[in-house]
């Protein structure tokens, strides 16, 4: 539809009073260090978690791992069950893809929700299951886990106006 | 007021001496400002928040960044003319600290001279910049320098016409060229008596100091960087400095002929204060421009100029002459309540003039 006043400079007023809304808007930027988001329940991020108790030594992990990245070494215990010797990943290799976790006959393996997971040595990235081990303040990811959602708080939500800035 | 008398006023040298290194100073710290204003007010335009890291609201990234291109090695390219190209960005830089001499910060006082044509001698050094840009562009031996210079002698010829014009029209109304004379006729603030040549003299010296919609001559995303793409380090900073300085001088003129320069409510020792709010308020919708507008294309750019600006500034100088003329006073001037004649008039002609300005030629509408 055409107005009598199209191509009379009045669009030009009309993107000046819109670029002065955006003036008043809240931002909508994240001051990264500072401020951090909270992700999703389901984030597949950093850090495998791995549950010595839960783990029975049957490799499924490893086999269904698509960089061939988990190494497994089991021994025969003393009552006839596997003992896991060497559980290894390479995270800088690891596509965080979670068919491990979602292969899990036991659920003894999960995700972790760090994403902060740059290093000075290639060596450090190499996980060995000290590393892995769960312990009770290491952060799961409720990926493929989905008993472990309601413990987790809420993603923040850019829509809902949540800026989540949360100060560290 | 008493007048101030301090020794070094009636020292001619002395006087030059004090008064251009406070110049000099001036300059330099409000270009620091500004850039540090600008990057700050792009923020929440853009819904982010600018730069914050550097001290806190990032008052220092200016300085960080001054600090940063001074430590850059300075190239100059095998092909370029070593001389010309030395000596462009100090011809780029000079022009403004020159227009500065005359805009008056306080009441009756130019910095350096209370010059009686002191609009003229603006319009005058102003149009000098250009010819330190083209110097840049010519000497550096690039393809895309050299567009850049051509782009900005065609640019600079085309809309110092509506600019010059619109301060006619200032002129013809104050009846002086002082700028002293010109904010002490100023009993109402001239963007209201004429709205029309406030909007021309804005949008002819945002394309007189090459920014906002109008920064083909350094269009990053055609000609990548024009006039200072081989330009590195201590040379680069002074083109940087001379463009923030234009915008500088450009809002001190705009506020002392449009907004009544240093004249406000309160003591008359304010009126520098008052002065530098009206020039972040001028630079402020300098930025506000700059943030909404795309960058015009090169054809577009000249017609606006030639076929919109220029019969506009026109029509305006002949109404105000007019208006002098039939209404104005034994002394010059028009009476305060051509308000309601000339706010309807500028929209009007606005309006009229966009009818009959087409873009022509280059445009192919493509239809099936």
């Amino acid at each position: 539809m055409t107005s009598r006043l199209d191509g009379s400079g009045l669009g030009l007023l009309k993107g000046m009073a819109m670029t002065f809304k955006h003036l008043l808007r809240p931002r909508i930027t994240t001051q990264y260090p500072e401020e951090r988001l909270t992700l999703s329940k389901r984030f597949r991020g950093y850090t495998m978690v791995w549950d010595r108790e839960r783990c029975t030594g049957c490799a499924t992990c490893a086999k269904s791992c698509p960089q061939g990245n988990i190494e497994i070494v089991t021994s025969k215990g003393a009552d006839n069950a596997y003992v896991v010797e060497k559980f290894e990943l390479d995270s800088g290799r690891c596509i965080f893809c979670g068919l491990c976790v979602e292969s899990c006959p036991y659920d003894a393996l999960f995700l972790g929700m760090e994403y902060e997971c740059s290093s000075y040595r290639r060596g450090e990235l190499v996980l060995s299951k000290e590393k892995l081990l769960y312990t009770p303040d290491k952060q799961r990811s409720a990926y493929a886990r989905p008993k472990l959602e309601p413990a987790l708080p809420r993603q923040t939500l850019l829509i809902e106006g949540d800026r989540g800035s949360k100060k560290r | 007021m008493a007048p101030i008398n301090f020794w070094v006023l009636d020292n001619f040298w002395a006087h030059l001496a004090l008064f251009g290194i406070a110049i000099i100073a001036f300059v330099l710290l409000m270009v620091m400002v500004f850039i540090w204003f600008e990057r700050r007010a792009f923020g929440p335009f853009q819904l982010r928040r600018g730069p914050n890291r550097a001290s806190p609201w990032g008052a220092l990234q200016p300085v960080a960044d001054a600090i940063k291109v001074l430590l850059k090695e300075d190239i100059v390219p095998a092909v370029a003319d070593k001389w010309v190209h030395f000596i462009a960005p100090i011809i780029g830089f000079l022009p403004v600290l020159l227009i500065f001499a005359v805009v008056p910060f306080h009441r009756g006082h130019g910095l350096l001279p209370d010059m009686n044509i002191g609009i003229l001698y603006v319009v005058a050094i102003s149009a000098l910049g250009v010819v330190g840009v083209f110097m840049a562009g010519w000497a550096s031996g690039n393809k895309y320098s050299l567009l850049g210079g051509m782009r900005v002698i065609a640019q600079m010829v085309s809309y110092e016409v509506p600019l010059v014009l619109s301060i006619i029209s200032v002129v013809l109304v104050a009846g002086t060229l002082s700028m002293n004379g010109i904010v002490a006729a100023q009993e109402v603030p001239y963007f209201l008596l004429m709205p029309l040549g406030f909007i021309i003299f804005l949008i002819a010296a945002m394309a007189e100091i090459n920014r906002g919609p109008f920064d083909l001559l350094e269009a990053d995303s055609e000609i990548v960087a024009g006039f200072h793409i081989e330009y590195s380090g201590m040379k680069f900073a002074m083109f940087y400095l001379a463009e923030y300085g234009h915008a500088l001088a450009m809002s001190a003129i705009a506020a002392t002929l449009f907004f009544g320069g240093w004249k406000g409510p309160g003591d008359v020792y304010l009126g520098i204060l008052w002065f530098l709010l009206k020039i972040f308020f001028i630079f402020f919708l300098l930025i506000w421009a700059r943030v909404t507008f795309p960058r015009l294309r090169v054809d577009h750019l000249m017609g606006f100029g030639w076929k919109f600006l220029f019969p506009l500034a026109l029509a305006n100088v002949f109404i105000m002459a007019a208006e002098v003329i039939f209404w104005g006073g034994a002394d010059g001037g028009v009476p305060w309540w051509v308000i309601f004649v000339n706010f309807p008039a500028a929209i009007a002609l606005i309006y009229l003039w966009s009818r009959l300005f087409k873009f022509g030629g280059g445009r192919v509408d493509v239809t099936a």
